[in-house]
């Protein structure tokens, strides 16, 4: 138990009643337990967001159903759902304005990586703007999946928290993939919707297994 | 745009409309194709507003349902670059009619129809987004779903789907600063 950040109470005679335990692990323990979440829902993902917290798969049950629409009163941002070029200034000041020590938890392909939406609007992936500790693969994500990375995210709090949060101190490199700009030309033909004579119904169009391996 | 060859068989519904715009536009103001049940009116671009103007006031096609454009660059056959188009419906009488205009580079321009219709606000503000159609006489042509200081039009044709890096332009913040 000591060694995952539990503290450990001291059952022995005559130190009954007390707990000796790392300050850092103290605090972690708390922080992990009673995290707020600040539900940044733009799309779909919501919804998986929203079915989390009732009642059927009652995120309660790990400490997290404070949901704040307010994010100073926040300390776990879930993005679920796309986020276009115009709201990034907004997540991101969001973001600014919670008080740490924070986590973030990208839900879904849209904020993961963008999805499918690959189109000049829609950012590919908040990782690339934010820091995020817990990423949910899935279109939409199952509650489950939302639940495990809460559990996750508890888990990674107790390996590493500290009171004074050194952990996040660290990090001081934007963690996110490099610049989409340099890694595919902006002109780059896109299959679909291309021109009129080659729609997404054409046969003729080159498919992934056409492409010559590497 | 492409109008059929053989003349297009016109609802006796919609006669008395076509009376009405060819009144304004001219004979040859006016072109009339038809595909199953709706019937578009070609309109040139000069007379497409007071040919609104009359087919509301005395066709009683009180509501405009749809304002809304595309880009024709590279399509077969299309003769000018931009189509937009308005879709005016009776709600007394629930008769359907399209009327369509063109506009063309290098800078596209069509009165607007605010003063016939307010519900045209939003509507023209959006083609003029996506398209970089200049509506003369709107009240407030701003920019409605791209950030103000976008430049492009994303819907031409010649816009790349991806953008020109517009969605990279952003502060990366690292966990230390923020
Ligand atoms: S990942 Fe799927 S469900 Fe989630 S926002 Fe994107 S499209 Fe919607």
């Amino acid at each position: 138990m000591a060694e995952r950040g539990i503290p450990v109470a001291v059952e022995h005679e005559p130190y009954d009643g007390f707990v000796v335990a790392k300050l850092d692990e103290l605090a972690s323990w708390c922080r992990k337990n009673s995290l707020w979440p600040m539900p940044f829902a733009t799309a779909c993902c919501g919804i998986e967001l929203m079915a989390t917290g009732a009642s059927k798969h009652d995120i309660a049950r790990f400490g997290a159903e404070a949901f704040r629409f307010s994010p100073r009163q926040c300390d776990l941002m879930i993005v679920a759902g796309r986020v276009v070029m115009k709201m990034l200034p907004v997540l991101q000041r969001i973001w600014l304005q919670m008080p740490e020590p924070k986590w973030c938890i990208s839900m879904g392909a849209c904020a993961s990586s963008g999805g499918v939406f690959d189109t000049y609007a829609v950012v590919q992936g908040i990782d690339r703007f934010l820091p995020v500790d817990v990423y949910v693969p899935g279109c939409p994500p199952r509650p489950e999946q939302l639940l495990q990375s809460v559990i996750d995210l508890q888990d990674k709090i107790s390996r590493t928290g500290t009171v004074l949060g050194r952990e996040f101190r660290g990090r001081g490199q934007p963690e996110g993939p490099r610049s989409l700009r340099t890694e595919m030309d902006s002109a780059d033909q896109m299959v679909a919707p291309g021109n009129f004579r080659t729609s997404t119904r054409s046969w003729s169009l080159p498919t992934v297994n056409d492409r010559p391996r590497a | 745009m492409t109008t059929t060859q053989t003349p297009p068989v016109i609802p006796a519904t919609h006669e008395p409309l076509l009376a009405v715009a060819r009144s304004v536009a001219g004979e040859d103001g006016v072109t009339v194709s038809v595909f199953r049940d709706n019937v578009r009116f070609h309109v040139v671009p000069g007379k497409v507003l007071a040919v609104l103007k009359n087919l509301r006031s005395e066709c009683g096609l009180d509501m405009l349902i749809d304002l809304s454009a595309a880009d024709y660059l590279n399509y077969p056959g299309a003769a000018n670059r931009y189509g937009i188009w308005y879709v005016l419906e009776s709600v007394s009488s629930g008769l359907r009619v399209i009327v369509k205009t063109w506009a063309n580079d290098p800078e596209p321009r069509l009165d607007s129809v605010f003063d016939v219709w307010r519900g045209a606000d939003w509507m023209e503000r959006e083609v003029f987004d996506m398209f970089g159609v200049v509506f003369d006489g709107h009240p407030d042509l701003r920019r409605i779903l791209m950030p103000d200081e976008f430049v492009a039009h994303p819907m031409r044709k010649d816009y790349p789907l991806r953008g020109e890096g517009e969605r990279h332009n952003f502060l990366a913040l690292s966990r230390e600063q923020s």
